[in-house]
C-alpha cells in the first residue's frame, strides 16, 4: 500500500463542539500524526465552504483518505463521503470521527474531553489507513410496494405511490379498509364528516388499477433485502366471495350468534356474519370465524341457506401468498388505552364511562344511535358530560409518559358536537393544558371555550365512581384550588393513545426498532422522519406517533415520495463493505456457512467459501466464527480493529 | 474535578454496535447525559463481530475494562448476532477468571438506540466498576509481545 496521506477535518459545530473541545488543539496533535498529511479546522464543515475546504484540500495535498472529526456518521456521514466522490476520492475513503455526540455534548472538562476528541479522531485515523477504495454492489429491484395498513395513511401512501405508476399491494388486518377515521364522526377544526372525506379515497384505492387490495389479511414475515423484499401475506378466510356478496344482509339476520361490534367500539353487538359498517370496502360480508358457531364441521350454516348468490364458501383456508416488493412502508396506526387500565375512572366497570371513540360512534349520524345522544346504560340523553383529558396520558408513574396530541382537539369537538345536538346539555372538560398547535386549532378551542355551557376546569379528574344511581367524578381545580365533586350522566374518557398492539411483533419481523412507547423509531426524529433505519422500509401515521389526520397524511405521503424515490431508480446499490473470503486461507470448515444469518456464504467447488455480496449485509457474524481469520469483513479487518484498539489505549 | 488526579483513571474500550448501542450513545449526546470520558467507543457493525481475540487484544493492550453494546434480544439488526456474542462473552468471561483476570473487566450489555439513558448509566457505572477493581495486570504480563505487524 502506498504510503497514507490523511486529511483531518475538524469541525467546531459553531459552538457545539468548541465550546468543550478545544479543535485547535485535536487539529494541532493529529498533524503531528506521521499518516496525517493535512489538517483543518472550521465552523461548520457540512456547510458548504466547509465541504470546499475538504475538496480542495483532497486535490491540493493528494489525499488517500478523510477523517471528519464532526458529528456521528448517523448524521453527516453521506455528506462527506459524496463531497470527497466530487473532489475524486472514493467516498469509502472517508471516515468520520464523532467528537460531538459521543464527546462534547457529554463532557464538560475541557481537558478531558479534547484529550478524548484526539484519542477517537486516532482511531480513525488508524481505520481509515487501511481502508479500501470501493464500488457499491448493484442490485436490480421489483417494481412493487408494499403497504401495511389501510387506515387514512396507508391509503394515501398507497394512492401516491399507484399514481407515479408503480404496482402496490395494501395489506389490512381488518375486513375493511377505512382504519379509525371511518369511526369518526366529524373531523376537527373544520367539522367536515369525516366518512364523507374517507370513502372517496377508499374507493379509489380499491379501483386503482395500481393498486392490489388485501384485506383481511397479515404480513406474518419478511426476508430480503431492500429492492428485493419478499413478504409473506396471510390472507385470513372470510368465507364469503365478495364477488358474489350482493350486500343483502339476509344472512346477518338469521346469523344466531351475537358478538360486540368492533366498529362500534363494543356499543352494540354485530352478527358472527357482518359488514363492519355498510360504505365498507370491500362491499361484502364476512365470517367472523371466532364468533361462528362452527365452520369445522359445520353446525349451523344458517347464512349459506339464506345466501342467494351462493357467496357463501365454508372451504375457504387461509392462504399464504408470497410477494416481491422493492419497499415497503407501515402505516399500522394506533389503539387506544385500554379502560380497563383505568381504575381510578371507573373504566371497564362503569357502562357510563366511554373513551372517545366510542362517544365518536354516538355522535355519528351511522352509529349505533343514529347520531341521536344516548348514553349506554339506559339509553338516555345525558345532561351533563363530563369530559376527562390526559386520560392515561402524561402520568409516567401510573400510565403512559406521552401526551396523545390530539385529545384535546377532539374533546372540544365531542363538547361542541354535544351541545349542537342538545341545547340545553352541558360539558365540563378537565384538562391539564391545552395543546392546539395545528392550523386553525387555537380558534376552534377557543370556540368552545366562548360556548356559555361548556366549561374548561383546569385539573385532573381523581376519581369516576358511582354512589346510588348518581356518577360522581371528583377532581381538583388548580387554578382556584377547590375540590370538585361533580355529578354526571355521562364521562368521556379522551383515553391514550398507543400503538396498535400488532406493532411490536411487525417491527420484529421487519426488523426495524421501537422506541420507548412501542411507537416505530424513525431513522433521525427530525430529518428522517418516515424512514426506518432498514433500507427500504419506510414508517408512517400514528404507528410512528400519536398525530391527526393532516399530519398523518402528509407522512403518508412523505413515505410514498420516499418509496417512490427508490422504485424509480434503474438500479439500487448496497453497501460494498461486506465480508470477503481470502481463498488462501480458508479451510473449507463451512463454519461460517451455517452461522450466516442471511444465505449469503455457500462452499463453492474448491471446496472454499464464498460470499454473495448482494446477499451479505456485513454484520460481520463469520468473522467472529471464522477459526482462520479468512472471512474479513472489507474496511474493517480484524488488523484495523487491533488498530484502533491500539490508538484508543495510547498516551496522549 | 479536584480529585481527579489521584484518583485511578481506568481505560475502557467500548465496541458498540451500530444499529442500537451507538445509536444509543448518540442519542445520549443529543439529549446531552453528561457521563465519565473514560470510554472510547468504537463502532462495529454488530455485536457478534466482537471476536474473543478483538477483547483480548484490548485487554492485552492495556485497556482496564472492555464493554460490548448490543441490541436487546430479539432486536438485533442482523437478526441473531446478540446472542452469539452473548455465547461468546459468557464463556470469554469464564476464561478469564481461570487465567486470573477478574471478569468484571468484560462487560456486555443490551442498549437499543432509544435508551441514551442506558448508555450514560452503563458507562457511569462501569467505569466506577473498573475503578474499584483496578489497574489491569495483563499489560505488565505481555510486555513482551510484539507491535501489531499486520497491514
Amino acid at each position: 500500500m502506498p504510503t497514507p496521506r490523511i486529511g483531518v477535518f475538524v469541525c467546531h459545530c459553531g459552538l457545539n463542539i468548541e465550546r468543550t473541545v478545544d479543535t485547535r488543539a485535536v487539529a494541532e496533535a493529529l498533524s503531528r500524526h506521521p499518516a496525517v498529511a493535512h489538517v483543518a479546522d472550521y465552523d461548520y464543515m457540512c456547510s458548504d465552504p466547509g465541504q470546499g475546504l475538504i475538496r480542495e484540500a483532497i486535490d491540493a495535498h493528494r489525499l488517500t483518505g478523510v477523517v471528519v472529526a464532526a458529528c456521528s456518521p448517523a448524521m453527516h456521514e453521506p455528506t462527506f463521503r459524496r463531497a470527497a466522490e466530487e473532489a475524486g476520492l472514493n467516498p469509502y475513503l472517508v471516515e468520520m470521527a464523532n467528537i460531538r455526540e459521543h464527546c462534547s455534548w457529554v463532557h464538560h472538562d475541557r481537558a478531558e474531553a479534547t484529550r478524548k476528541a484526539i484519542v477517537i479522531t486516532r482511531t480513525l485515523v488508524e481505520k481509515v489507513k487501511r481502508n479500501h477504495p470501493l464500488e457499491p454492489v448493484e442490485i436490480d429491484h421489483v417494481d412493487q410496494c408494499l403497504v401495511i395498513g389501510g387506515g387514512i395513511t396507508g391509503i394515501q401512501a398507497a394512492l401516491d405511490v399507484a399514481e407515479s405508476g408503480f404496482q402496490v399491494i395494501l395489506v389490512e388486518k381488518g375486513p375493511s379498509l377505512g382504519g379509525h377515521m371511518a369511526q369518526l364522526s366529524e373531523t376537527f377544526p373544520t367539522l367536515d364528516c369525516s366518512q364523507c372525506i374517507l370513502t372517496p379515497k377508499m374507493v379509489e384505492a380499491a379501483r386503482h388499477p395500481n393498486i392490489r387490495v388485501m384485506t383481511y389479511s397479515e404480513v406474518v414475515g419478511v426476508s430480503g433485502y431492500v429492492g428485493n423484499y419478499v413478504a409473506k401475506i396471510r390472507k385470513n378466510p372470510t368465507y364469503v366471495d365478495p364477488d358474489k356478496c350482493n350486500l343483502c344482509g339476509e344472512c346477518a339476520v338469521v346469523c344466531p350468534q351475537s358478538v360486540k361490534s368492533e366498529f362500534d367500539r363494543g356499543l352494540v353487538e354485530r352478527k358472527a356474519i357482518y359488514i363492519p359498517f355498510q360504505q365498507a370496502i370491500p362491499s361484502s360480508y364476512t365470517l367472523d370465524e371466532d364468533a361462528c358457531l362452527g365452520i369445522r364441521p359445520l353446525r349451523c350454516s344458517e347464512c349459506a341457506k339464506v345466501c342467494e348468490p351462493g357467496a357463501i364458501d365454508f372451504d375457504m383456508r387461509p392462504e399464504i401468498v408470497e410477494e416481491e416488493v422493492a419497499a415497503i412502508i407501515v402505516a399500522t396506526g394506533y389503539e387506544l388505552y385500554s379502560p380497563t387500565r383505568l381504575g381510578e375512572y371507573g373504566g371497564g366497570e362503569i357502562a357510563d364511562v366511554i373513551d372517545g371513540l366510542q362517544f365518536e360512534r354516538i355522535l355519528s349520524a351511522s352509529g349505533p344511535t343514529g347520531g341521536a345522544i344516548r348514553r349506554p346504560s339506559d339509553g338516555r340523553t345525558p345532561k351533563r358530560v363530563v369530559f376527562v383529558q390526559c386520560a392515561g396520558s402524561r402520568d409516567p408513574e401510573n400510565h403512559n409518559a406521552h401526551c396523545s396530541r390530539v385529545c384535546c382537539m377532539y374533546t372540544a369537538k365531542h363538547a361542541l358536537l354535544y351541545r349542537h345536538a342538545v341545547p340545553d346539555g352541558e360539558a365540563v372538560i378537565f384538562y391539564i393544558d391545552i395543546r392546539a398547535g395545528g392550523k386553525g386549532y387555537e380558534e376552534f378551542i377557543q370556540h368552545a371555550t366562548e360556548d356559555e355551557r361548556i366549561l374548561y376546569l383546569r385539573g385532573k379528574a381523581a376519581r369516576v365512581y358511582r354512589d346510588g344511581d348518581r356518577l360522581v367524578v371528583w377532581g381538583v381545580d388548580t387554578l382556584s384550588g377547590r375540590r370538585i365533586e361533580i355529578d354526571a350522566d355521562l364521562v368521556v374518557l379522551a383515553t391514550s393513545i398507543e400503538p396498535h398492539p400488532s406493532t411490536a411483533a411487525l417491527a420484529k419481523a421487519l426488523k426495524i426498532g421501537c422506541g420507548s412507547e412501542g411507537f416505530l423509531k424513525e431513522a433521525h426524529p427530525k430529518l428522517r422522519p418516515v424512514e426506518s433505519l432498514t433500507a427500504g422500509i419506510f414508517v408512517a401515521g400514528a404507528g410512528q406517533g400519536p398525530k391527526d389526520i393532516p399530519d398523518a397524511v402528509a407522512q403518508g405521503s412523505g413515505a410514498a415520495a420516499k418509496a417512490i424515490s427508490l422504485l424509480a431508480r434503474e438500479t439500487l446499490t448496497h453497501s460494498p463493505e461486506v465480508v470477503t473470503i481470502d481463498e488462501s486461507v480458508c479451510g473449507g470448515c463451512g463454519v461460517c456457512v451455517a452461522m450466516c444469518p442471511y444465505s449469503a456464504l455457500s462452499r463453492n467447488g474448491a471446496g472454499v467459501a464464498e460470499c454473495n455480496e448482494v446477499l451479505c449485509e456485513g454484520c460481520g457474524t463469520c468473522v467472529s466464527a471464522c477459526p482462520t481469520g479468512a472471512a474479513q469483513l472489507r474496511n474493517m479487518t480484524d488488523a484495523q480493529v487491533r488498530g484502533m484498539i491500539e490508538v484508543a489505549l495510547a498516551d496522549v | 474535578m479536584s480529585d481527579r488526579t489521584d484518583r485511578f483513571e481506568p481505560k475502557i474500550v467500548a465496541f458498540l454496535c451500530r444499529w442500537c448501542s451507538y445509536a444509543g450513545a448518540d442519542l445520549a449526546g443529543v439529549s446531552r447525559l453528561s457521563y465519565p470520558p473514560n470510554v472510547i467507543p468504537i463502532r462495529v457493525n454488530c455485536s457478534g463481530r466482537v471476536t474473543a481475540g478483538i477483547v483480548l487484544r484490548a485487554l492485552e493492550r492495556g485497556a482496564d475494562g472492555v464493554l460490548i453494546g448490543g441490541c436487546h434480544p430479539g432486536d438485533c439488526h442482523y437478526v441473531s448476532g446478540n446472542y452469539k456474542a452473548r455465547r461468546r462473552i459468557a464463556l470469554l468471561r469464564r476464561a478469564l477468571e481461570e487465567s486470573g483476570i477478574d471478569p468484571r473487566r468484560v462487560r456486555l450489555e443490551w442498549i437499543s438506540a432509544s435508551e441514551g439513558m442506558k448508555f450514560q448509566r452503563t458507562i457511569a457505572a462501569f467505569t466506577d466498576e473498573i475503578r474499584t477493581v483496578g489497574r489491569s495486570p495483563v499489560p505488565e504480563t505481555t510486555a513482551e509481545v510484539g507491535a501489531d505487524a499486520e497491514g
